[in-house]
């Protein structure tokens, strides 16, 4: 009977942290509109290359990164500093092992754009996800969602940053992008998409902004013609460059994982022979 | 011509004469006699004591490259993280190792509350345990800014500005705990100097103390049993072993390493805890003119931080802040209090009467809830909630007297059963 009741207790508390646990990770954060998946890959050099030539050719003017060296870069992207000297850094002031910070002046960034564009260092960790990885789904998600919008001082505005201060600095890439309205199959009560009887062809509906954000489809469209690059190819530049502030956000992530796994394989060997060296305590008194 | 051991003997009884080594380990270690029913919960006192060693060894380090200046501290940590060789470790240990500490704080705690070590002769001891774990939240509080960054400075102003409800002199003493009329470097330095000397000082302090108390009187047990009162003809309790080596090597080692393994895989897989150990909002630097979209204390405050957000009306001419602060207080306060609103003849819960099991399952509970709701925005239905849950958390305090005298309880065995 005692030990019935005091399972019940235990049980009662297991319950209770099961309820908490659940309740923690329903726990959502952000914008409205759905990210798209990035799972970053620090171990693919060739991209992370890429993304850092990206980088210092159309965002570094404007946003340095500041808590992060050349060398260190260089070493970690497997370049050759004389490399890095030559093309990256090209300024002969400016030493391999400095901080990679930008000359902008305040004054006039304040005058351009209202504010001093941020530093980047970390921004892939400010806006991570809260997965094991952090994620940058946000960032991709952002740098593929600039659109054209008259309204705005700069001529563009962003679907996961509303009202962004900043002007699309990679559209002789990716080319014009517009918010349009698009028809959609007609989706019945049940969910399914609605045909016409006869002609077996979908009954469409034209849906705008929310509606077809609600229905997974993205409220943009590339404008033909415009953008040096195919929508496929802008991706992947897209891909690398976040991939590069993945990595530039924390440097040690990959050497931290891998370290990990040691300390977690000597930890399990350690508490064999700690455990056995108990036992044999164990043995005496009981 | 003596021999090696002849030698080291004289010299041991040489510093014996003149500081009591011996008679200390002996007191403390070899012939501590700790019951020998104890269980999976009574590992957490050891590793507070291995976490706060831990604390204690990464923040000297942590200390050596920190800059405490407003416009230096942020990237003083990022320095730490990237050109300091194992600064990366030492910062993860010392961010991880903050919440590993209140985890098994909380579990020590509990494991008090379900066992009666509070209740007489340990009265003590539970008191200095609270003050203990107030010093540890104003430590983790006060270490919290240090990093500088947007969560840090807008936590620490929203935590200072409550000094401002309290009536009268609120704004005054607002600005005089800041030094300033906002959170600034002013701040930021007192900060440093009361979470790397005055607090830590002050914690090694009352642990020692903590210690002493418990082997003065002797560890309770999960059937709250008095080991002391069945001893042999040498005066060894029956029911007890020596706490070194049969606890230090025989039941605490290996829990230490399973301890450390945890640890270890979140420190080196998972830092940020998914921004429950580090916030994400605190990747950038502090900004006075840009509030967070939300500010929320790290995850081990916020049980109280959801009570203080619970008063949300105004009562006798005073404001719901300074209620909610009253609150706050009183919640942190009243567990002082506990070994004299316990009014059971029996010490553990399984002994104890229905009562006392109800009530204890429905504080955790909401503990918990109470501690959920302090991540996130607060919404009309989450606050009934949080008001419900700050009532249970008062009940079953208050009710204590009440629900421990008119309970049943079972007969305690005279000795602990095998």
């Amino acid at each position: 009977m005692k030990m019935m009741e005091r399972r019940n207790f235990k049980t009662l508390l297991l319950s209770a942290v099961a309820i908490y646990c659940i309740s923690v990770q329903a726990l959502g954060a952000g914008s409205s509109y759905p990210l798209m998946r990035m799972d970053p890959n620090l171990d693919d050099k060739a991209s992370l290359q890429r993304g850092m030539q990206t980088f210092m050719n159309y965002c570094f003017g404007c946003h340095s990164l500041q808590y992060q060296r050349y060398n260190r870069t260089a070493r970690d992207l497997g370049i050759p500093e004389e490399l890095m000297l030559k093309h990256v850094i090209i300024d002969p002031d400016v030493r391999i092992g400095s901080l990679m910070e930008n000359n902008i002046s305040v004054d006039h960034a304040k005058q351009w754009f209202g504010a001093v564009p941020p530093d980047l260092t970390l921004v892939a960790r400010l806006r991570g996800g809260r997965d094991i990885n952090n994620r940058p789904d946000w960032l991709y998600t952002f740098l593929l969602t600039f659109y054209e919008d008259e309204a705005r001082p700069l001529g563009v505005n962003n679907l996961v940053f509303e009202n962004v201060g900043m002007p699309h600095p990679l559209v002789n890439l990716q080319g014009v992008q517009q918010r349009v309205c698009k028809d959609v199959p007609q989706l019945a009560a049940n969910g399914g998409e609605i045909r016409d009887p006869l002609t077996n062809e979908y009954v469409t509906e034209n849906l705008c902004g929310e509606d077809l954000i609600g229905r997974g489809i993205s409220p943009l469209q590339h404008v033909e013609g415009t953008g040096e690059l195919t929508p496929d190819e802008y991706e992947q530049v897209i891909y690398d460059l976040t991939n590069f502030l993945y990595y530039v956000a924390e440097p040690i992530r990959a050497d931290r994982e891998r370290i990990g796994v040691y300390v977690l394989i000597f930890l399990a060997i350690l508490y064999v022979f700690t455990w056995l060296l108990a036992r044999e305590y164990h043995k005496e008194y009981h | 011509m003596a021999t090696v051991q002849e030698s080291l003997q004289n010299v041991m009884n040489w510093v014996d004469e003149r500081l009591p080594v011996t008679k200390t380990y002996e007191k403390h270690m070899s012939k501590y006699y700790a019951p020998k029913n104890f269980n999976f919960w009574y590992i957490f006192g050891v590793l507070s004591v291995v976490v706060l060693v831990l604390q204690l060894v990464t923040g000297i380090w942590l200390t050596m490259n920190y800059i405490p200046a407003g416009d230096r501290a942020f990237a003083s940590v990022e320095f730490i993280m990237r050109d300091v060789e194992f600064g990366w470790m030492l910062r993860y240990m010392h961010s991880t190792g903050a919440s590993a500490f209140f985890v098994v704080v909380y579990m020590h705690m509990f494991r008090g509350l379900m066992y009666g070590s509070y209740k007489k002769p340990r009265e003590l001891i539970w008191i200095l345990g609270m003050l203990i774990y107030v010093a540890l939240m104003a430590e983790g509080f006060f270490g919290y800014l240090l990093p500088w960054g947007n969560m840090s400075y807008w936590g620490a102003q929203v935590i200072v500005s409550l000094v401002g409800a309290i009536p009268f002199w609120g704004e005054e003493l607002a600005v005089w705990v800041r030094g300033d009329f906002n959170m600034s470097e002013v701040a930021l330095n007192r900060f440093f100097a009361l979470h790397v000397v005055l607090v830590p000082l002050a914690l090694i302090v009352l642990v020692f103390l903590h210690i002493l108390a418990l082997h003065e009187v002797g560890s309770n047990n999960p059937d709250g049993i008095d080991v002391k009162a069945n001893v042999d003809e040498e005066g060894k309790p029956l029911d007890s072993v020596p706490f070194h080596p049969y606890y230090t090597i025989g039941h605490d080692l290996p829990a230490i390493v399973i301890f450390l393994f945890v640890f270890c895989a979140v420190m080196f897989f998972y830092p940020d805890g998914g921004g429950y150990l580090i916030e994400h909002p605190n990747y950038e630097p502090a900004d006075p003119l840009k509030t967070p979209e939300l500010i929320a204390p790290v995850w081990y405050y916020t049980p109280f931080y959801s009570m203080l957000r619970a008063c949300t009306f105004p009562l006798f001419g005073m404001t719901a802040k300074f209620w909610g602060l009253v609150v706050m207080a009183g919640a942190i306060a009243i567990p002082f209090v506990l070994p004299w609103l316990d009014r059971s003849p029996v010490k553990s819960i399984r002994y104890k009467g229905l009562g006392s099991k109800v009530f204890l399952t429905l504080f955790v509970i909401s503990f918990f809830i109470l501690g959920y709701l302090g991540t996130v925005h607060p919404t009309p239905m989450k606050t009934a909630l949080a008001q419900l849950c700050t009532g249970i958390y008062f009940a079953y305090f208050l009710l204590m007297p009440w629900y421990t005298s008119v309970e049943k309880t079972k007969p305690v065995p005279e000795r602990v059963p095998e």
